[in-house]
């Protein structure tokens, strides 16, 4: 052998006798469930009712439009695109006031976040909701708003806030969401803004950097390359999370599907479907911030 | 540098003391360092030699006395202290240069943040500072991609960017592998030699010999001795002093 003789070959990896006997496990957990569910409760699947509820054919127009089951896909999305918006900015706000020398921004923002974090999410919503929708939103007259008005009619209202009629139930909801996932995105912020070495603020300082230019051109920088991760994490676990906005009446997913669930009576077929349209919506997030991450690495070297 | 004496100090720090929690960091300090002097702080660690320097700048922020950089008082929460780190320029034991930009990024930041220069004023000073420290071919690197050696000596430019009347360094060679330590030096006394301003915090007794015009020694949060290099290093004045060289040269 001298220094010019190749690497020895990598080992390949080859599936052991304990991975076999794991997948011949689980394929047998998986057939037992079928088989318990066929033959034992005897359950007789009916798809073609419950995927109706998808798309529908109106007579009226002449054409598909989408049924309870996507109309309340489309909720969920926007609720969780409006309320990732909102709580980005609440959680950006809250996280740098979390940093601060000033110990009333301090207190604010803590309390928000102990708040929160201490309290089942169904518990807060029940609370807010009633406080808002009944207290702020009369207060401001969002109640009042012209649903007949131009913008409010108009075909980008309805793509960005769904039906205007809805449009202060789901302001609440899409709020209470917000509030509730800022929390945890502040203390994403604020770790990653500590994050950042003593070393960098010093030098930064040391060059005659404002504060306000340290934190724009040094540490913002690097903090969202090291929060990208858990940022996306979050992002996926609000859109799981709006399921629970289903309690307080906005017709999102979870909410349409307990209707189509009732009036067809196919539970299974009803929830898997669900389920489904769930893991399809979170799983591609999921690939696009995979992909965001991949870029922002590489755009780094 | 006798001349020196009578001109107005660049650094006059009268009674600086400066306390963590009950721990006397300084106490007592004072010196003055005139326009073009050297002079290098050392002492044993903890001894509050980099707490020193980094009051001038306020990296640090003193709770009793003055200090009086270039004829304008520093105190804590000054407004404004942006104008004064324009002249004190500061180098790190741990170079902190900025990871996510490219080496000239790095040292144009300052000069357009603080003073307002255009981009490509700025680039072209940055250039001129990188050939002086023998490194302008590596312009478009990132730091992490460069020698401990030559990130500090970015570390350097990136100071001189903003053409300042003063250098501080505080320990600059010290978290550097041992080959890489005479370039840094080499450009810290090409400076010196050009009449730069210059407080070291330094265990390097050779350069201190070789360039410091004044030796200022700490122990405790105190001045114990100054002294220029020959007398401080052959005929040390105090106990403490003879104590620390003991340790520093002999074994």
């Amino acid at each position: 052998m001298n220094k010019n003789t190749p690497p020895p070959s990598k080992t390949k990896k080859h599936l052991t006798l304990v991975d076999i006997l794991l997948y011949g496990a689980v394929l047998l957990f998986i057939l037992y469930a079928v088989y318990r569910v066929n033959d034992v409760l005897v359950y007789h699947w009916n798809w073609s009712k419950v995927l109706g509820f998808l798309v529908k054919f109106d007579e009226e127009t002449q054409s598909w439009a989408s049924n309870l089951l996507l109309q309340g896909l489309w909720t969920t999305l926007r609720l969780a695109l409006w309320a990732t918006v909102l709580a980005t900015a609440f959680g950006i706000i809250m996280g740098y006031w979390r940093t601060c020398k000033n110990l009333t921004l301090r207190i604010i923002s803590r309390t928000y976040v102990e708040l929160i974090r201490n309290m089942p999410p169904v518990v807060f919503i029940f609370i807010f909701y009633f406080f808002v929708s009944s207290q702020i939103f009369p207060a401001l007259g969002i109640e009042d708003i012209d649903t007949n008005g131009a913008f409010a009619s108009s075909a980008m209202f309805h793509f960005m806030f769904g039906d205007p009629q809805l449009f202060s139930n789901f302001l609440a909801g899409m709020i209470c969401l917000a509030l509730f996932e800022g929390a945890y995105i502040t203390e994403i912020v604020r770790a990653g803004i500590q994050s950042t070495e003593k070393g960098q603020w010093e030098a930064a300082r040391a060059i005659g950097l404002s504060p306000f230019n340290v934190l724009r051109d040094i540490v913002i920088p690097q903090a969202v390359r090291k929060i990208l991760p858990p940022l996306a994490g979050q992002f996926i676990t609000l859109i799981k999370d709006s399921a629970i906005i289903s309690l307080i009446s906005i017709q999102e997913l979870t909410f349409v599907a307990t209707e189509v669930a009732a009036t067809t009576t196919r539970v299974f077929e009803t929830w898997i479907l669900v389920g489904f349209m769930y893991f399809l919506l979170c799983y591609s997030f999921a690939l696009l911030f995979a992909h965001l991450e991949r870029r922002a690495k590489r755009s780094q070297r | 540098m006798s001349e020196n004496k009578t001109a107005t100090p660049l650094v006059e720090i009268t009674g600086l003391s400066k306390w963590y929690g009950d721990f006397s960091a300084l106490y007592d300090i004072n010196l003055k360092i005139a326009p073009g002097e050297k002079v290098v702080v050392c002492g044993p660690s903890g001894s509050g030699k980099s707490t020193m320097i980094r009051c001038i700048n306020q990296l640090e922020e003193h709770q009793v006395g003055t200090i009086i950089v270039n004829g304008r008082e520093v105190t804590p929460g000054m407004k404004n202290i942006e104008e004064i780190r324009r002249d004190v320029g500061m180098v790190f034991q741990s170079f902190n240069l900025f990871p996510h930009l490219s080496v000239v990024d790095n040292l144009t930041i300052g000069p357009i943040r603080n003073k307002g220069l255009s981009k490509a004023e700025a680039t072209k000073t940055a250039m001129h500072f990188l050939e002086r420290v023998h490194i302008a071919e590596q312009a478009d690197k990132y730091p992490p991609q460069l020698s401990g050696g030559q990130q500090q000596r970015v570390a350097i430019a990136r100071a001189l960017c903003l053409k300042p009347k003063m250098m501080l360094f505080d320990e600059p060679t010290s978290a550097l592998d041992p080959e890489m330590i005479a370039g840094v030096l080499d450009i810290m006394i090409e400076l010196a030699e050009e009449g730069m301003t210059m407080i070291c915090v330094t265990h390097e007794m050779g350069f201190a010999r070789k360039v410091a015009d004044r030796i200022v020694f700490m122990d405790e949060g105190e001045i114990v001795e100054v002294a220029a290099p020959e007398t401080f290093f052959n005929n040390p004045s105090t106990d403490r002093s003879k104590l620390f060289l003991s340790q520093l040269l002999g074994h």
